[in-house]
């Protein structure tokens, strides 16, 4: 194993960035530059550092790796770091997909930039943070601290909303970590500690596990988003600049997928078997709703921030199915959507950054300008609606596959998600990118810049590449999430035993 | 082998692709500065476009030219650079692959050297094992050879029909990238890569339909077309999901195995016992019908004709569509155990092709008659597939390929020679000035109406007999459907050639102008002229005789008894295509050549019927109000009233609304005025006075 504190300095790595940023005081351009300059260098060094973890990842073991503990507040209350193979993914997702946000904020971002990077990089420690803590106040504090810079971004750099969209994000995200807090309350005082592997392995009792599960539960739904406390996700993705959105998508809405597979099912078996036709309902409603919506926007990034919405439909439905196709599915397709939505947004944020609206009627027939975009923007058109060949496939099949076998009414209803993606998505392609160019205030547009091309090819050879070969993904996570099917499965068939013998 | 014959396509594919894109982006240079007209109206943003300043010094753009590309791109545009290498490369490389298959179906076919070669790892998760695996057999090889040669024909046509097209390496890209997915398509050992290819296909048909995306009624197309046959995909990803949850896997083997101890199984659906493999072959079904334009999920055909003429021989005529029939095909031993699932099969297909037919009738554009007989006669090889006679409609594929490639081919050759006019009833006449495209026309229509020693003469009436002999439930239905469908068949076909190339020309202007193409088109089309007469008769024996168990094999679970009763049916059964056939021929004859005053007459004392068959049954404007208007209303409703004033009403603007109202209030007490403050504390003292008095005296 490593002999230096691997987790911890990926996660702090960012924070030692900030300070830097902090300590180049000044607002001339040479400032604002070196803000950016550091701040890309950061993510950098700390996506090279996650890295190393990937490669000496051993995906073989189930439990968690690179563990790091040490004292902290009190008896039971730890700092305790580690990985598994569900955390993983996700971490590496973060700190790829920061960089990513910083060089698409080189030049949409004019006014307060150091201030700007220095909450990016904040924000990715907590995230980072958030996959990584094995100790549920520590989890807290990453989970909810990361509500603050996203808070801060959305509230200065946004649009002409931001203001109320801010808040609503804030107000709905908050009241749900509330009624976490309090079950994480209730789970110190069942268990005497906070420390999640031991929670995993402490039977929480039945009456118990129903209101954690719900408190929980009403954490993570609103960060999911599910249905019907979505509803801040639109005006949040509109108002925010477009690397916060990108984050937003890309990595925020994972943080409640991820809470589902590393509390909800784990130590609540029993709760989560039996809501399971509450998460199948929601999350149909979910895929059907959303997706009718998105059919009638008439903002790119709302339509896009609804299909996000419905793409995590499937992730919800795929993780509380319970077999090993449905999460390993819902994993996949956290990691997909990730990429697939934030490389729309970003595409979005192109041309919002030269013509300084997202309205669809604004644009149409950019092909004839911008083949580089066309091509691009149909790649993850079609990896949005899920083509085979794109990771968009991959997730939504295993999904549907590992639902299909436990509950037949949802697969069939989840899957008019496939149809009713493909109308929107090329109705939105076909209104912005396809058509004339008749509008004056298109006819100079130019194509991608290399800037702009640094942001999205490399999302393009990933989507393709884990659209036709997932298996380093699916492999890395499979023994974690074999591991948390099967226990699963043992609690509930236990639990299904002993009422057979009543 | 079979790497080459599959990779070559996608090689060529990408080669093409990245001439296109680079050519595009020599003429398209980047920047993110854009010259604002006016006022931008929008002040309130932190990042207002007017502070975005150069920045290139840190980090280095691809261009540093901010000179302005103002030519317009008009239709004379200049083709891109490297266009001829784009052709050339694409079609080249679809030759070997073509001379490849014909080997590779000798050696299959004759020699009986099935391959499989595993090339990837696809998806792995728990008892889900999918690998990347080209898989041939006899079924395979034929669609191989299928698949390759009207490719090749048609990407060596392409050079020809759009050399004015700026765009060519983009669109030879396409049809090579077309080819590689129906590869994929047919060479698929597990159902996911059959999906796979699948959709691939329906990508590509959706590039290639909207390949003039300026053309708003081509973007339409496309999107009807991708969306249709999703609608298909979503029947068919269930019944994947079913074989799995029965199987336990996707591969085909696997599930050939298994099949027979599914039989009796129930699958529980919202509390409805659905037989198991009836469901499963049912849902699978629903995924042909989109592919393969079956009734009810037929609609996109028809405008997939928006796209270039080569793109409708080889996409909606010779290959993608009848990716159902080879579906079918290929789950032969799933379809043979569920007798129920075939009725369906055969009611879909005979409905087909009788409804596709007689709107035929009246189609006046040259491309869209075209296409509803395509429709048309891939219903009859679904009704082959519905009685058990899956070689005999693979023979079908194998001949209509050639001639239905060969009409759609020469109607381009029309298109072409008219200046883009499709519209038959502008033509006439034109025998004179394009000979040689008249004369294979004639050919091709000879062998769609199954004229004897034609290729479609054998494959055709060896449908209907198999119709006729089936035990399906709906064998007379199907058997009557597809002997009057014959007839009609015959009718429009030659409907097409009198109008086109006899009679007097409408259009002088166009007939004047008329010519023959270039080489680059007649040869493909004289080839295939060729193979709409050789198809047939050499093939006979393998596919519809005795050399079936020989040829076949394992390939395709054949109905154990149908070829032996097929052979053993009334002369005069065997007779009737060959006597609608000529029907057909003389009422059309009589209609455009003798009388032809008859046809409008006709029309005008039918004017319900007219309409009703000139408006395809009127299914456009039906799904348009049950299904797209509702979701369009029901989606706004979601959106407006679900989103904006239930869930945010009562969710978060509420909540905030009525913390305002009390904050509000509470504000309006404060009112600064000592004496209300005096008081409100006076009422508070005699409250807690009370309360101690009366809560401790008590104790």
């Amino acid at each position: 194993m490593t002999t230096w504190p691997i987790l911890s300095v990926t996660t702090f790595l960012p924070v030692v960035g900030a300070l830097l940023v902090y300590l180049c005081r000044g607002e001339d351009e040479a400032a604002k530059r070196n803000a950016r300059w550091i701040a890309l260098w950061t993510t950098l060094i700390t996506f090279a550092v996650s890295m190393i973890m990937a490669v000496r990842f051993d995906p073989s073991i189930a439990d968690f790796q690179f563990v790091e503990k040490a004292n902290w507040l009190a008896t039971g209350i730890t700092y305790h770091m580690g990985v598994d193979g569900i955390s993983l993914p996700l971490l590496i997702l973060t700190t790829a997909v920061m960089p990513f946000c910083i060089i698409a904020s080189w030049k949409a971002i004019t006014n307060r930039v150091r201030e700007y990077m220095m909450a990016f990089l904040i924000l990715e420690t907590l995230m980072v943070g958030t996959f990584s803590a094995l100790d549920l106040v520590l989890f807290y504090l990453f989970f909810e601290g990361g509500l603050i810079p996203m808070f801060l971004i959305i509230g200065i750099w946004g649009g002409p909303r931001r203001v109320y969209a801010s808040f609503k994000f804030f107000l709905y995200t908050f009241l749900g970590s509330v009624l976490m807090l309090l079950a994480i309350m209730a789970l110190y005082w069942n268990g005497g500690t906070t420390d999640i592997p031991t929670l995993m392995h402490t039977a929480v009792p039945r009456s118990l596990q129903t209101w954690a599960w719900l408190a929980f539960f009403a954490s993570f739904a609103v960060k999911m988003p599910m249905w019907p406390v979505h509803t801040w996700l639109p005006d949040a993705h509109v108002e925010a600049p477009t690397a916060g959105s990108v984050v937003l998508a890309a990595i925020l809405l994972k943080m409640g997928g991820y809470g589902f597979l590393r509390f909800s099912l784990p130590m609540f078996p029993l709760a989560s078997h039996d809501f399971a036709p509450l998460i199948f309902t929601l999350s149909c409603i979910a895929i059907v709703y959303t997706s009718l919506v998105a059919l009638m926007q008439e903002d790119m990034k709302k339509l896009i921030a609804y299909s996000s919405v419905a793409h995590m439909g499937f992730v919800t439905m795929g993780i509380f199915a319970g077999t090993m196709q449905g999460v390993a599915g819902g994993m996949f397709q956290m990691i997909s959507h990730g990429i697939v939505s934030g490389a729309l947004f970003l595409c979005v944020g192109i041309v919002y950054d030269r013509m300084h609206t997202r309205e669809i009627a604004a644009y149409g027939g950019l092909v004839n300008r911008m083949p580089l975009y066309a091509m691009t923007f149909m790649v993850f058109t079609m990896a949005n609606v899920g083509l085979p060949g794109t990771s968009g496939f991959v997730g939504e099949f295993m999904t549907l596959l590992g639902t299909f076998k436990v509950s037949i009414p949802t697969a069939f209803f989840a899957t008019f998600g496939v149809i009713l993606s493909a109308g929107y998505a090329l109705w939105l392609y076909r209104k912005v990118v396809f058509g004339e160019l008749v509008k004056s205030s298109l006819m100079s547009m130019k194509d991608l810049t290399f800037r702009e091309g640094l942001t999205l090819f490399p999302m393009i050879a990933l989507t393709i590449l884990f659209g036709v070969y997932p298996k380093p993904v699916l492999d890395m996570s499979a023994a974690s999430v074999q591991q948390l099917v099967n226990n699963y499965n043992t609690a509930v068939s236990a639990v299904k035993a002993a009422a057979l013998l009543h | 082998m079979v790497q080459a014959i599959v990779f070559l396509p996608l090689l060529g594919a990408i080669l093409a692709g990245l001439i296109s894109l680079f050519g595009a982006h020599a003429r398209n240079p980047s920047g993110d500065e854009v010259e604002h007209h006016g006022d931008h109206g929008h002040g309130a943003h932190a990042h207002a476009s007017d502070t975005i300043t150069e920045d290139a010094s840190v980090i280095h753009e691809s261009h540093h030219d901010d000179a302005h590309d103002d030519h317009g791109h008009g239709p004379v545009e200049p083709a891109a650079a490297g266009s001829r290498a784009a052709e050339l490369i694409t079609t080249g490389l679809l030759f070997v692959s073509a001379a490849l298959s014909w080997m590779m179906l000798v050696d299959v076919g004759f020699m009986h050297h099935d391959a499989r070669v595993q090339l990837l790892p696809f998806i792995f998760s728990g008892d889900l094992q999918v690998y990347w695996t080209l898989r041939v057999d006899t079924l395979t090889a034929v669609m191989l050879v299928v698949v390759t040669t009207v490719s090749s024909l048609v990407h060596l046509y392409s050079i020809g029909y759009m050399d004015e097209d700026p765009y060519r390496p983009r669109f030879f890209g396409y049809l090579s990238l077309f080819t590689f997915a129906m590869l994929m398509l047919v060479t698929a050992d597990n159902l996911v890569q059959l999906f796979f290819g699948w959709e691939g296909v329906g990508l590509a048909s959706y590039l290639l339909i909207g390949f003039w995306y300026q053309k708003p009624s081509a973007n339409a197309a496309a999107i009807k077309a991708f969306v249709v046959n999703r609608v298909g995909d979503f029947g068919f990803a269930l019944g994947i999901f079913a074989i799995f949850a029965l199987v336990g896997s996707t591969d085909f083997e696997t599930i050939f195995h298994a099949a027979p101890g599914l039989t009796g199984k129930t699958i529980n659906f919202l509390g409805w016992h659905a037989d198991a493999l009836t469901l499963t072959c049912v849902l699978l079904f629903m995924g042909a019908m989109g592919k393969s334009a079956q009734f009810l999920l037929h609609t996109w055909l028809p405008d997939a004709m928006e796209g270039p003429t080569p793109v409708s021989a080889l996409i909606h005529a010779a290959t993608m569509v009848t990716a159902g029939v080879f579906m079918v095909a290929r789950l032969s031993p799933l379809f043979e155990l569920a007798p129920t699932a075939q009725a369906v099969v055969m009611f879909f297909g005979a409905t087909t092709a009788f409804f596709a037919a007689t709107v035929g009738l009246v189609q006046n554009d040259i491309k869209r008659i075209v296409a509803y007989s395509t429709c048309s006669q891939l219903g009859y090889m679904f009704v082959a597939m519905g009685a058990g006679a899956y070689s005999v409609g693979m023979f079908h594929l194998f001949t209509h390929a050639f001639f239905k490639a060969l009409l759609f081919l020469g109607s381009g050759s029309v298109i072409y020679a008219m200046h883009h006019e499709q519209d038959i009833r502008n033509m006439g006449g034109l025998w004179k000035k394009i000979p040689y495209t008249y004369a294979v026309m004639v050919v091709g229509t000879l062998a769609l109406t199954g004229f004897p020693l034609t290729a479609g003469y054998f494959s055709k009436d060896a449908i209907i007999e198999s119709a006729y002999a089936s035990h399906n439930p709906f064998g007379v239905y199907g058997f009557l459907m597809t002997i009057v469908a014959a007839g009609l068949t015959s009718f429009y076909s030659w409907r097409l050639i009198f109008k086109t190339f006899h009679g007097e020309p409408h259009d002088e202007h166009h007939y004047e102008a008329a010519h023959e193409a270039p080489l680059w088109m007649l040869v493909p089309i004289g080839v295939l002229a060729v193979g709409s007469i050789l198809a047939g008769f050499p093939f006979k024996e393998l596919f519809a005789g005795h050399g079936i168990e020989e040829f076949f094999r394992e390939s395709v679970k054949m109905n154990p008894h149908i070829i032996e009763e097929m052979h053993h049916i009334p002369q005069t059964i065997a007779f009737l295509p060959t006597v609608m056939m000529v029907l057909g021929f003389l009422v059309s004859y009589t209609f455009y050549i003798r009388k032809p005053y008859l046809p409008v007459e006709l029309a005008n004392t039918q004017p319900m019927l007219y309409q009703f068959l000139l408006n395809k049954w009127y299914f456009d404007e039906l799904y348009d109000v049950i299904f797209v208007r509702p979701a369009k209303w029901i989606g706004y409703q979601l959106w407006k009233k679900g989103d904006g004033f239930v869930i945010d009403g009562f969710g978060p603007d509420g909540v905030s609304a009525r913390v305002l109202d009390v904050t509000r209030n509470v504000v309006k007490i404060q009112t600064g005025y000592l004496y209300h403050y005096a008081f409100a504390m006076l009422i508070g003292v005699a409250g807690l006075i009370t309360w101690f008095m009366f809560g401790f005296g008590g104790q």
